[in-house]
């Protein structure tokens, strides 16, 4: 075991984790420890852009913006957050061109914008051009110009490092960030990191389900050892399918297609959304653009030999916008499913996309224990956060902009923390449960096996706890999941050995999924109410008086000794904006 | 208003069935074996099928030990890049209805870097190479309060190269890398072209003594292996080229 001393440790090298250390690495002693090379991280399939209220193209204010990402999170986003992350957006655009970011460019040569779902001028007049964007590759410029710009300022990371647990000091009797554990996958050695502050920028949590955008490798880990150490986890219930997922796979085409002017049909080639969202259409927030989809084909209106899908039209766009604007879907359409945009429908559906809910963080981005309480010197940004600026349903782009908008905050904070204080004493034998965890898993001798668990859990999420849900199909999978649970205390891995054992990687990922599916369902069973992304089909409307207010999930034991998830609720912080019915 | 959509029920022979393929894996464990060997693996795949999923599959269903990096699935984190059939290709953009399925696909580890793990080679040198030529905006004089501006011509000029996932399939398949590790290879080159063409930049001159030493760009001897590895469509020797006409004229 090897021990490392740091002021600042961050956990995650995507968006949030390489803008928080680019902030923190100029102020204090700072490590990034991250499970994947940095330019493999999620961020980069990010396309349609990273929406400023620059007014480049056309008039525009940050208050605008703040009101969509209100209305468009169907009012349980925290107000005070997302007046930050919306006023804050503009400098976070000018700070990545600064950087270098390759944005596209207006005939004045200024930055480019371009509309995106749920972005509308003056509170819903009408689609309004916010969007600032590189092709459909803005995330993946992104990820480059902030690795480049890691590179430049000398930023220490340790690549191949699965961090498994946070070093808590309780000696006050309240917890205080004192490091993290990791595991080194080249060598299957355990590294202890000693830190005076600790941010978590470990991205979502999508491989819960089948059908996903997500990288094999978003398996919350971030949450998960939050949620074993005992703090809360917030929303959880609220989960984004995006829209356009290719058909059958879930690769994602971004809304940016609908941006430049894509139309979705049905199989009777009608433009649906008018019917759903008379005033901007195909540009209706993801929430309500999935459910029309699951509608059409629910009701008969699905393409394909099974009638299981819609199209999205490019066709009538010229080739050359969708060759220059679209490069990237319009070569994932034309590999993945042989068909070509410029002449044909690309068939999609929704596909696992967002977690709007996660680690509870005020706007420094500092963890929540309960309620009011931070612990001092841990923070959390990013997917793996929940601050929470995306409420019930996240509007497209604004998670690029939550990235770099609290990944800046975090590597503030953290820094000046760890420039305040003293390191916290390690408790004793802190590696000891990751140590304990490792060892069980790789000697295990059960018969169950992860990718057979991982696929009946993602089986039953898909089917139970997708787009719509009810009591019935979350009791499902509330014991689908249990019963994973038990399978998987017998599971074992053939990889038995110490250098690069990604058979040993998969099957602690597979605990961490597991934990969250049932947090996940739980956190969905009790909100009996329809709001945003979470669609309650015996609790059809959204229910104010009974449910404005976020969910607090705790991992909590009752008096058999017996883990279960406590559900508690916190109130939602209102500033001027008086929740409405919502309509577009 | 797009025709109506012809919804016919496909004939019998167009419904895709799922057909036993062979993967022949070059495996390298090294708390076991001194040396690689090849090892067979017959999994059922679809046609549309990526040789991901095999691998996936092989690893899930037969053998947990095969060790392969992945992330994204579809093409843009760079991690999975392979020989397959002796090309070099992510293995999640190829899909088994690409390949010759009547004979075993052949999948190894990319060439010119240690092999740690089976199909995991040592992705160090291939970063510093990378951290050599200096892959940041070096801007000249104040910082606007704005963007900097630039011409929808100017970022034209260099989008090609800012493609590029650092996959290392370009710098593993060029002759010149596998024998001269000093060398740093096509994917460092098409990072300095990204920023040498960028109107925004001035760190020619420092980049220029970096790509101007002997085992800078002239040894690149335009084989096109790297163009024709590209997963992203990036002209890698075309960008490699530009950047030697630059040294030679001393500007872009």
């Amino acid at each position: 075991m090897q021990t490392h001393i740091f002021d600042v440790i961050i956990v995650g090298a995507g968006g949030a984790g390489m803008r928080a250390a680019l902030e923190s690495s100029t102020r204090a002693k700072t490590a990034v420890l991250t499970k994947l090379y940095p330019t493999r991280s999620h961020t980069g399939a990010a396309q349609g852009g990273m929406c400023a209220a620059l007014a480049n193209v056309e008039e525009d204010n940050w208050e605008w913006h703040t009101f969509d990402t209100i209305k468009g999170g169907d009012y349980l986003v925290d107000q005070d957050a997302a007046e930050i992350m919306c006023k804050e957006a503009i400098d976070a655009v000018l700070d990545l061109e600064k950087m270098g970011l390759p944005f596209n460019r207006t005939p004045e040569g200024r930055i480019d914008q371009r509309r995106f779902g749920g972005h509308t001028r003056n509170h819903g007049e009408a689609a309004v051009r916010r969007s600032c964007y590189a092709a459909d590759r803005t995330g993946h410029m992104i990820l480059q110009t902030l690795y480049q710009n890691c590179i430049k300022e000398g930023v220490e990371f340790f690549n191949e490092f699965y961090v498994l647990d946070i070093i808590l000091n309780e000696d006050s009797g309240e917890p205080v960030a004192a490091g993290a554990v990791a595991y080194e996958l080249a060598t299957g050695e355990i590294h202890v990191f000693r830190a005076k502050s600790v941010v978590f920028a470990t991205g979502g949590y999508g491989k819960v389900w089948k059908t996903t955008s997500n990288a094999h490798t978003l398996t919350g880990d971030g949450m998960g050892i939050i949620w074993r150490n005992g703090l809360p986890l917030e929303d959880m219930e609220f989960y984004q399918f995006h829209p356009t997922g290719l058909a059958g796979l879930g690769v994602l085409l971004t809304e940016g297609a609908r941006g430049e002017g894509g139309i979705l049909r049905n199989a009777s080639g009608e433009r649906f959304m008018e019917r759903y969202a008379p005033t901007i259409k195909d540009l209706a927030p993801r929430d309500m653009v999935a459910r029309a989809m699951v509608q059409e084909v629910r009701e008969g209106r699905g393409g394909g030999p099974n009638k299981e899908y819609v199209y999205l039209d490019l066709t009538h766009l010229p080739a050359e916008q969708v060759e220059s604007k679209l490069p990237d879907i319009t070569e994932f359409s034309r590999t993945y499913l042989g068909v070509d945009p410029i002449t044909e429908l690309v068939p999609v559906f929704p596909t696992a996309h967002y977690a709007m809910g996660g680690v509870p963080t005020n706007v420094d981005t500092e963890v929540l224990r309960d309620n009011e309480h931070v612990v001092p010197g841990l923070y959390a940004a990013g997917e793996v956060a929940c601050v929470s600026v995306h409420g019930a349903n996240r509007l497209g782009t604004n998670s690029l902009l939550d990235i770099n908008v609290f990944g800046r905050r975090a590597g503030i904070a953290a820094a000046e923390y760890a420039n305040s204080v003293e390191h916290a004493e390690l408790p004793d034998d802190p590696q000891g449960t990751t140590i304990a965890l490792v060892e069980r898993l790789r000697s295990a001798s059960g018969s169950e096996r992860t990718a057979v668990l991982r696929k009946d859990m993602q089986d039953t999420m898909d089917m139970n706890a997708q787009v719509y849900r009810t009591e019935a199909t979350l009791k499902q999978a509330l014991s689908d999941v249990q019963e994973l649970k038990a399978r998987y205390a017998n599971v074992s891995i053939q990889d038995k050995g110490t250098r690069y054992n990604t058979d040993l990687i998969e099957v602690i990922e597979l605990g961490f999924l597991l934990d969250l599916a049932e947090v996940t369902v739980v956190s969905a069973l009790e909100r009996k109410e329809s709001r945003g992304g979470h669609a309650r089909e015996d609790y059809p409307t959204r229910d104010d008086v009974n449910f404005m207010r976020h969910t607090m999930a705790y991992k909590s034991e009752d008096v058999s000794g017996e883990d279960y998830v406590r559900l508690d609720y916190k109130p939602v912080t209102m500033t001027r904006y008086e929740p409405m019915e919502r309509k577009y | 208003m797009a025709a109506v959509i012809e919804e016919a029920a496909p004939p019998e022979a167009d419904i895709p069935v799922a057909t036993d393929v062979t993967f022949r894996v070059r495996r390298f464990l090294p708390e076991h074996d001194s040396e690689p060997h090849w090892q067979d693996y017959t999994v059922a795949l679809f046609p549309t099928d990526r040789v991901l999923t095999a691998l996936e599959k092989i690893k899930g269903e037969l053998d947990g030990t095969l060790s392969f990096r992945r992330s994204c699935g579809h093409g843009i984190c760079g991690s999975d890049a392979m020989r397959i059939n002796g090309r070099n290709r992510l293995a999640c953009k190829t899909l088994v209805k690409d390949l010759d399925t009547d004979k075993p696909i052949t999948i190894e580890a990319i060439k010119g870097l240690d092999v740690e793990k089976d199909l995991i080679v040592d992705m160090e040198p291939f970063f510093a190479a990378y951290r050599q030529v200096l892959p940041f905006l070096i801007p000249e004089g104040h910082e606007p309060s704005r963007e900097r501006l630039q011409s929808a011509e100017d970022r034209a000029r260099f989008d090609d190269t800012t493609k590029c996932i650092l996959c290392a399939a370009c710098t593993t398949s060029c002759p010149v890398y596998w024998t001269d590790d000093q060398y740093f290879g096509p994917a460092a080159i098409v990072a300095a072209h990204r920023f040498i063409f960028d109107s925004r930049d001035s760190g020619f001159e420092q980049r220029l003594e970096v790509l101007n030493d002997k085992e800078g760009v002239w040894r690149c001897r335009t084989t096109f292996n790297c163009t024709d590895a590209c997963p992203r469509g990036i002209e890698v020797t075309k960008a490699i080229q530009e950047v030697k006409r630059a040294l030679i004229f001393r500007r872009v």
